[in-house]
């Protein structure tokens, strides 16, 4: 039964990652990335990591493609443009992808697992944890060096992406609503006794 | 778990500085703070740097394997650390003059020192990826820095994609490594190697990740992007890029190819001699046709980066020493070089046009004779420090029987000679009628001549860090 | 071996009860509609729907034959496939998502370990039927509101993230039932969730109506500005499939704040049993405050959306998590019930 499944997400995987590549159009490809994310979240599921499945499915899926697809909406590249000068660098792109291809074959020929990498496929964790627990224990524990590392690349990132596009402009009026909030009439409103025909 | 803290001291001051000092600066609105956060950030670095040298050595791997405190990585860390500092002391009168002066630089490259010290004590693939990750992406950014100026954008977009490519090769690389041997330590990947698994597949992963860590090191096939980015990057930034990283992906690539792949050093050999032959070539000719003073040290840089990777190619314990003290003596050299060239002003603009130091030496003769003394040492003039750790990688690589590399070498470093004694010709004979302006900042004339002066004293006992290298390369060798 | 052991039993017995499940909520939607419009019309002095059936209460379904029939119109240079993907995802995902919600104690199609990650996921997939809808239309109302729409439910999945993190760290379990379990005590209602995140109920009944597109955030469909937003070139059963979606995407929310932060099931007095009762009659309950802000608040400006979900929500729930962690480390006042 699994195996079945395992087909499925498998050639689903496959196919819309070549969708990804060969959709004409950037928001479809984008759509498709969609459709490899889920069947990979579907690989997690089958090997029994739900927790990283859903994980998966909710920063992949939930937010970076949406950000994807919301940058490439905004863009509206001219992607004919963009190809036009494919032909010229074609014969050049097939002769690396062949390389690589030929490397690629070469090293998974003659391929032979180590043993030691079934051993680390078949679950280390206890089994009568759930994975969210078991998973937890691990990266708190023994990864955590690698866990608080990649923690400081997000903050990096972050940091980052405001050092370059964070602009402040003086001459703009903004608003600030805690000061509105904190206006009382008293201060903010004059009243004036006007007689007819004079003006203030 | 808690004991192994101990070793992670240094790393730990500098992360939480860091955390804390980008939490305090958002609410710090005083000038005077604001003004001198560069310096706090570099005295920040000489701290850990001591934290460095007082902290525990241990021979056998830590944290679970995932990483090393040994001779080597001190040696490197307190290195890293201190030339960092010196760049940020060095880079604050650009970023005041250039309006540029944010906290986040400071921060961005303290970061970026923080991923080298991952990087040099990783023992682990993980780990080392995730350092270098750090490391970079911070220098992506900085090299960004000059959002405004077009070069600038271009030179952080193209290390930015360039970059990534190399991660992806880098993954791929660990990813068919630990397929063949099982394993993401080192020494377990050693051992594995050296007993059993020799396949095809870890051979190529092998491959990917030397290519890898060969692109953020500016070696030959992988080296396009090093002219432009440098040319692009703010001044400091390409002061900080054209020394610290090398150190630190030095001193990763000495350990990934001895700790990780020293059972098969007759399948890399190969790859090194081509890595370094390439980029001799490559640093020497480029170099030629530039005028522009940054674009001429990316293509040194490079240049330089093959006569470094020649120690590594000798695959033996005097090539690693000469390969630690070439990177020693370089990043010494740049350092000088650097101080001079973010003092290149004409009419208060900084400027990179080499012909625009005709005559610098009428008004400032003291400068121009250390600035050219670096020159000198830089193209490799007897008997300068220059040409002492060229000559140790030399010898190495002879007496690993590979002359042919070292003739190339040779041969090489005379027709690089020529672009950086054009530039003394330019100092001292060229005629010109509108001079740079002549005043440099005390504190960058002095590390200018402190910089000189350790080349040249540097002859006598290589400012005695040969012991060092040795211990240090020992240490790696087991 | 009977034949509900079998793979082939086990799958009927799957279905017939994700069928369940999805009958009734389809049906108590068309209710649910006819109450909330009667509650808007009851706040602005009109009568509401009133005339087909008694007390009009088969509007709705009025309404469902009027959509169906009606033709479907399809702009020519629409991108057709995604046009017509957009209200079945919406559709599909507000559906699913009642799997794991547990109505009674074991009234549950499927008891996952990760139940709440599971809605989370859900919730933050609904993004793509608006997006995806107002891109194929290919018009510029509809791409506006749907742009508008994706950052703003980004934007406040974040803080419901951090809010729901919150309630994990209390009930030491990301399984629903436990989570309902963990508000179990002698003390009734005082026991559930709500009395220690008192601030969070707030939080996450703002973040629902934001992420939700509801009013007073309804900025994706703002009829003043952007028509009908990104639902301006639907028709017919495409569009009623949106609305669909919307209602119980709205409904979803109304049980998530049950379960996480007033006790699903659980009975608020402690003589009183548990029951599927409760858990129905607060989902009711939740659901007029949200109808009663419909006809109470006006529209936020898209600004103040924005600066109230990065600025307000999303620094604040964060710091409750710091909050809740630190008490439930150190088991003060009940916080970790694990």
């Amino acid at each position: 039964m699994a195996l079945y499944f395992f087909y499925f997400f498998a050639s689903t995987a496959i196919l819309s990652s070549f969708f990804v590549i060969f959709a004409n159009n950037p928001v479809h490809s984008v759509l498709w990335l969609i459709v490899t994310f889920f069947s990979v979240a579907g690989f997690f599921i089958l090997v029994g990591a739900e927790f990283l499945a859903l994980l998966l499915m909710i920063v992949y899926v939930g937010a970076l493609a949406v950000l994807f697809l919301f940058v490439v909406m905004m863009l509206n590249i001219n992607f004919a443009g963009l190809r036009s000068g494919v032909a010229q660098y074609l014969p050049f792109g097939i002769l690396i992808g062949l390389v690589i291809f030929i490397e690629l074959i070469l090293a998974f020929v003659p391929w032979d697992f180590k043993e030691q990498s079934f051993n680390n496929l078949s679950s280390p964790i206890n089994l009568s944890e759930t994975n969210t627990v078991a998973l937890g224990k691990v990266v708190y524990t023994d990864y955590f060096l690698l866990f608080q590392c990649a923690g400081i690349i997000l903050l990096i990132a972050m940091i980052g992406s405001i050092v370059l596009t964070l602009r402040s402009r003086p001459d703009v009026k903004r608003q600030n609503i805690t000061e509105q909030i904190f206006r009382d009439p008293n201060s903010s409103i004059e009243v004036k006794d006007i007689n007819p025909g004079e003006g203030i | 778990m808690s004991e192994n803290l101990k070793y992670l001291t240094p790393e730990l001051f500098l992360v939480i500085f860091n955390l804390s000092f980008l939490c305090v600066m958002l609410f710090v609105k005083s000038s005077s703070i604001l003004l001198n956060c560069n310096k706090i950030a570099a005295l920040a670095l000489i701290i850990t740097a001591v934290l460095v040298y007082f902290n525990h050595v241990d021979a056998n791997p830590i944290i679970n394997g995932f990483y090393t405190s040994n001779e080597f990585t001190a040696f490197f860390k307190m290195l890293i650390l201190f030339l960092s500092s010196v760049i940020l002391y060095l880079s604050d009168a650009y970023l005041k003059k250039n309006d540029l002066l944010k906290y986040e630089f400071p921060i961005l490259i303290n970061f970026s020192v923080f991923g080298m010290l991952v990087v040099i004590s990783s023992n682990d693939l993980m780990t080392l990826y995730l350092g270098i990750e750090i490391q970079s992406l911070s220098l992506y950014i900085i090299a960004a820095y000059r959002r405004d100026n077009l070069k600038s954008t271009e030179a952080g977009l193209k290390y930015f994609i360039l970059g990534a490519l190399s991660s992806g090769l880098l993954l791929y690389g660990i990813s068919l490594v630990y397929g063949a041997t099982g394993s993401t330590q080192f020494h377990t990947i050693y051992s594995a190697i050296m007993y059993t698994d020799r396949t095809l597949g870890m051979q190529i992963g092998m491959v990917f990740l030397l290519s890898a860590i060969a692109f953020k090191f500016a070696a030959f096939p992988f080296h396009m992007w090093t002219p432009d980015v440098y040319d692009g990057s703010p001044t400091p930034v390409t002061a900080f890029m054209a020394i610290v990283p090398k150190l630190a992906i030095g001193a990763i690539l000495a350990k990934v190819l001895f700790d990780v792949f020293g059972g098969i050093s007759d399948k890399w050999q190969l790859v090194l001699v081509f890595l370094s032959g390439g980029s001799m070539i490559i640093g020497s000719f480029g170099a030629i046709a530039q005028s522009n003073i940054k674009r001429i040290l990316g293509y040194s840089s490079i240049g330089h980066v093959g006569f470094a990777l020649m120690g590594l190619a000798a695959v033996s314990p005097e090539g690693l020493s000469g390969f630690i003290i070439y990177l020693f003596l370089y990043s010494i050299m740049m350092l000088g070089i650097f101080a001079f060239i973010l003092n290149m002003e004409k009419d208060g603009v900084l400027v990179t046009d080499i012909y625009l130091l005709a005559k610098y030496s009428e008004t400032n003769p003291a400068t121009s004779f250390a600035f050219s003394l670096i020159l000198f040492s830089l193209a490799g003039i007897p008997p300068l420090a220059g040409f002492i750790c060229k000559l140790y990688v030399m010898m190495a690589i002879i007496n690993s029987g590979l002359v042919y590399l070292a003739l190339v070498g040779a041969i090489v470093s005379v027709i690089g000679a020529f672009y950086y004694l054009r530039i003394v010709y330019i100092v001292y004979f060229s005629e010109s009628n509108d001079k740079l302006d002549a005043n440099i900042p005390a504190g960058h004339l002095l590390v200018l001549f402190l910089s000189s002066t350790a080349i040249v004293v540097g002859t006598y006992n290589l400012l005695g860090i040969e012991p060092l290298t040795r211990a240090a390369a020992e240490s790696l060798l087991y | 071996m009977s034949f509900f052991e079998t793979n082939i039993g086990i799958l009927a017995i799957v279905i017939g009860q994700c069928f369940l499940v999805m009958l009734c909520v389809l049906a108590s939607l068309a209710f649910i509609m006819y109450g909330e419009r009667k509650v808007w019309g009851l706040l602005q002095l009109r009568r509401g729907p009133n005339v087909v059936g008694p007390f009009g209460i088969l509007q709705s379904f009025a309404d469902l034959l009027k959509h169906v029939f009606k033709e479907i119109i399809v702009p020519t240079e629409s991108d057709k496939v995604v046009f017509f993907l957009a209200p079945l995802i919406s559709f599909v995902l507000a559906l699913i998502a009642w799997v794991v919600v547990p109505f009674d104690d074991g009234w549950v199609v499927s008891n996952i370990n990760i139940g709440i990650l599971y809605l989370f996921a859900v919730s933050s997939l609904e993004v793509y039927g608006v997006i995806m809808g107002g891109w194929a239309s290919n018009s510029k109302y509809p791409f506006l509101g749907s742009l508008r729409s994706a950052s703003q439910m980004i934007s406040y999945e974040v803080s419901i993230g951090f809010i729901i993190i919150g309630v994990i760290i209390s009930a030491g379990s990301l399984n629903l039932s436990e989570i309902v379990l963990a508000q179990k005590s002698d003390y009734g209602l005082l026991s559930w969730f709500w009395l220690p995140h008192l601030p969070m109920v707030f939080f996450f009944l703002v973040s629902a109506l934001a992420e939700t597109n509801r009013p007073p955030f309804d900025l994706p469909e703002a009829e003043a500005e952007l028509v009908a937003g990104y639902q301006v070139e639907y028709t017919s059963t495409p569009y009623l499939l949106f609305m669909i979606g919307e209602l119980s995407a709205v409904l979803l929310m109304t049980a998530l704040i049950t379960i996480l932060f007033f006790g699903g099931w659980l009975s608020p007095v402690p003589s009183l049993p548990d029951g599927f009762f409760w858990m129905f009659s607060k989902m009711l309950l939740f659901f007029f405050v949200f109808s009663l802000i419909k006809g109470l608040v006006p529209r936020y400006r898209y600004d103040q959306l924005m600066r109230l979900g990065w600025k307000v929500m999303l620094p604040v729930s964060l710091g409750w998590v710091v909050f809740v962690s630190f008490m439930a480390h150190f088991k003060l006042l009940n916080y970790a019930r694990w």
